[in-house]
């Protein structure tokens, strides 16, 4: 045999040594039909429409019980830690606090490269250095960070690609959401809500960086929506973008939340609408044009930020077929939407409500804002938050981590803009005597302010009829996200650091597992030669469960 | 920080004695505040205590002797919000005079409270307590030894007090003397609980869950007790506790809470 051709088998043999999982491409292809490899979690909320739900069936209501636990990574931080990690063909990457990606066996937990991005010290997010996971196209990684950059990364080594700089992070923007891979571009929103910040969502060109796009989310003078605000009252009108979008292929649109306007809780400084606060925009991710927009709460003076994750939903509405919009906003209503053009279909409350006696047939709420000194329903928190929810096609259901019996005594009081600095014109207060306010900032292992301040729940709504069909009552206030999976079981975690499985149809217990940490992220499966795994962070790290065999 | 109590004769020569009781609540003066905004009498006087032993030698009675700085009319050279004003106490400003203080929470604020409200504030209606006069009333006319220990002397069916005056403000001092059920942290609630077999089991609750509650019983037992293994579980808003309202006069309110205040824990 010559040399060259020996040196050619060789490489042959040596490459068919090397996994499969070390080849794979993630083309746009797959994005597309991340439901038809379930094996795999290939964005933030699973799939393009963000359901959250998994056809994974290993894992079911009889066995669920023999779960044990297989493998924990510890973080190098002990920021929140809300990721959710994607899993490509064996290999977990996962992000810890601020703003590293880690490659990881997912089948052991081992790593196989950390990547550390040196975040600027004049980030200043709001609620927490957190860096909520990456999106992947090809052998990119895509990583948003807390010092308002995006950062390419490859795959294979953890090398960086690019690094592209979206705002000044001295100024209070910041990202801490994981980007959305639409055909050739990077998604990604700006938070900063708290600063006076101006929100946006851009589009970069996944390889090299180049920005092909940017949305305002509070439009200039001249442009639509601008009527909707005072003056110059739009410059420091927030609007801020912090989690993760979602994506129609049939209708070519992208959707997102929009957060509170600024300054958040005086309303008096900025009158009017304030556009597109607290809000779903569907955007044409080609050019970032606005198609439609619905505001969730025009005028916003509590913090309702509509930072949700758009569930997207193809279920019959009075009887027929229809593209839905799902979604359980931080003001305590449940909303249906057409999410082809944006009509309001429904809003019904989901947790006490009493800032709006309901939402009128042209979607906008009915007012009711309580008296100086009475609490607000839902709180400053919300009566959901940013949790990702879930959506069974199997059960039909929307199901939501909720904040129960929960209110704020609002107050606004002036605020001076200074670049940076926080710009929120609130002297809001608990009900409960010496509870912090916001109550939602609880990391330790006590409760301190028990069933007084709030209790949490996971709720089953039926999107047609918005009746609840079941709640699973927690003592403390739910902050995980949810996931569901095609053998009808619902995986939740909550504050109090319990890890558990409920009966998706019936939302009875089966399995739960006390972890130590408060559940802030949410969590997802995949699969392994043929072994369904399931992944949850807590505390300070992530912690992976499977069938004991 | 322990309060140099002595150091406020000064101010006690001017203060004429009122009741605390009938002073108002919450005072909203909260110009460009981001939070906490809420100002309470009793918070205020602490903070003027405070001030009056701690800052004068700087800032002058009134506040207004560093240039550029006038606590009585507001004015401050780099402090916008509550926030900036308990950083600047505790870290201080390098190359100045301002050094870091090292307050417990419940000085600091006091001391915010007071400097937002310095215009409004009369030092002609402070009530100034005297600790070791409290600590007599705690162990005496108060009976509070039989229920609360202080660093580990007493009982523990209520709460260790020694640091109280660490974790509670003035205001929350005062008011859970006043209406301790209404006051009392919704953790420490009284529960009585009924296991499966009919044992009864009554405590005060340390801790709860979901699935579980943790407890320490009437025989200072810590428990952790499971939900499911209990026929009856019930969280009592009542206390035993009783109201001082009416059993102590203003300046013995005042004693006591200037007692409690003292409290910091072991160093």
């Amino acid at each position: 045999m010559n040399p060259r051709l020996r040196a050619s088998c060789l490489l042959l043999f040596l490459g068919s040594l090397i996994p499969c999982s070390l080849c794979a491409q993630v083309t746009n292809e797959r994005l597309l039909h991340a439901n038809d490899e379930p094996q795999n979690w290939l964005t933030y909320s699973g799939s393009y429409a963000s359901q959250r739900y998994s056809a994974l069936q290993q894992i079911n209501a009889s066995n669920v019980k023999n779960l044990e636990l297989k493998w924990v990574f510890q973080a190098q931080s002990l920021q929140k830690f809300e990721a959710t990690p994607l899993v490509v063909d064996g290999i977990m990457y996962l992000t810890q606090s601020p703003d590293d990606v880690v490659a990881l066996d997912a089948k052991t937990g081992r790593a196989f490269w950390i990547y550390h991005y040196a975040t600027s010290p004049a980030s200043r997010p709001c609620c927490g250095i957190v860096n909520r996971g990456v999106a992947i196209l090809g052998d990119s990684l895509f990583m948003a960070t807390v010092d308002a950059h995006l950062v390419a990364i490859d795959a294979k080594n953890g090398h960086a690609l690019w690094n592209v700089k979206l705002a000044e992070a001295a100024a209070g923007y910041a990202m801490t959401m994981a980007p959305l891979v639409v055909k050739d571009k990077v998604i990604v929103g700006v938070a900063g809500g708290e600063f006076g910040v101006r929100g946006f969502i851009a589009a970069f060109e996944a390889r090299t960086g180049k920005e092909a796009w940017r949305f305002d989310t509070i439009p200039k003078p001249g442009e639509p929506g601008h009527e909707s605000w005072r003056g110059g009252d739009w410059e420091h009108g927030s609007a801020a973008v912090w989690v993760t979008g979602s994506y129609d292929p049939e209708l070519n649109l992208t959707y997102w939340g929009t957060g509170n306007p600024g300054p958040d809780w005086n309303p008096e400084q900025r009158p009017g609408d304030n556009l597109y606060s607290d809000s779903a925009v569907a955007l044409d991710p080609d050019t970032g044009k606005l198609k439609w927009y619905y505001q969730f709460t025009p005028g916003d003076p509590y913090d309702y930020d509509s930072v949700q994750i758009p569930v997207l939903v193809n279920a019959n509405w009075n009887g027929a077929p229809r593209k839905l919009m799902l979604w359980g906003n931080r003001n305590g209503f449940f909303y249906v939407l057409d999410r082809g053009t944006g009509k309001f279909l429904a809003g019904r409350p989901f947790v006490k409500v009493n800032w709006a006696s309901g939402i009128d047939s042209n979607g906008r709420p009915i007012l009711t804002p309580q008296p100086p000194g009475v609490p607000t329903f839902p709180g400053i928190q919300g009566g959901t938050n940013w949790y990702s929810p879930s959506y069974s096609p199997r059960t039909g259901l929307f199901y939501l981590s909720t904040w129960e019996n929960y209110a704020t005594i609002f107050s606004g009081v002036n605020a001076d803009y200074r670049e940076g600095q926080r710009y929120t014109g609130g002297a809001n207060t608990s009900p409960i005597p010496g509870a912090d306010n916001p109550a939602g900032q609880r990391q330790g292992p006590v409760n301190t302010y028990t069933e007084a301040l709030a209790r949490g729940a996971v709720v089953a709504l039926n999107p047609e009829t918005g009746k609840q069909e079941w709640k699973f009552d927690m003592h403390d206030v739910n902050t995980s996200g949810i996931l569901t999976t095609a053998s009808d079981l619902l995986f939740v975690g909550g504050r109090e650091g319990y890890f558990q499985s409920l009966d998706a149809r019936t939302g009875a217990l089966l399995w739960k597992q006390n972890l130590g940490g408060e559940i802030i992220a949410g969590p997802m499966t995949y699969q392994i030669d043929g072994n369904q795994y399931v992944s949850i962070a807590s505390g300070n790290s992530l912690f992976t469960f499977a069938l004991r065999q | 920080m322990r309060l140099r109590w002595l150091s406020l004769r000064a101010l006690l020569q001017s203060a004429v004695i009122c009741s605390a009781l009938a002073l108002p609540g919450p005072i909203a003066n909260a110009q460009g505040q981001d939070r906490a905004p809420q100002y309470f009498q009793s918070d205020i006087q602490y903070g003027a205590q405070i001030f009056a032993s701690q800052c004068t030698s700087c800032h002058g009675e009134n506040g207004d002797m560093v240039p550029g700085v006038n606590f009585h009319a507001g004015q401050f050279k780099r402090v916008l919000s509550d926030n900036d004003l308990r950083l600047t106490i505790t870290n201080g400003v390098p190359g100045t005079a301002m050094q870091p203080f090292t307050f417990g929470a419940s000085e600091i604020t006091g001391l915010v409270s007071y400097l937002r409200n310095m215009n409004s504030f009369s030092a002609q209606g402070l009530l100034v307590g005297n600790p070791a006069r409290g600590r007599t009333l705690f162990e005496g006319a108060g009976n509070c030894v039989s229920c609360h220990a202080v660093n580990g002397k007493g009982p523990r069916v209520a709460p260790d007090l020694g640091d109280i005056g660490a974790l509670r403000t003035a205001e929350l001092i005062h008011r859970t003397l006043l209406d301790p059920a209404a006051s009392m942290l919704p953790a420490n609630r009284p529960v009585r609980a009924v296991t499966l077999d009919g044992k009864v089991i009554n405590g005060r609750r340390l801790n709860e869950d979901t699935y579980t509650v943790q407890l320490i019983d009437e025989q200072e037992r810590l428990l952790s007790l499971s939900k499911a293994d209990l026929r009856e579980f019930t969280v009592l808003k009542s206390t035993p506790m009783p109201s001082y309202k009416d059993k102590f006069s203003s300046q013995e309110f005042a004693d006591l809470e200037a007692y409690l205040l003292s409290l910091r824990g072991v160093k």
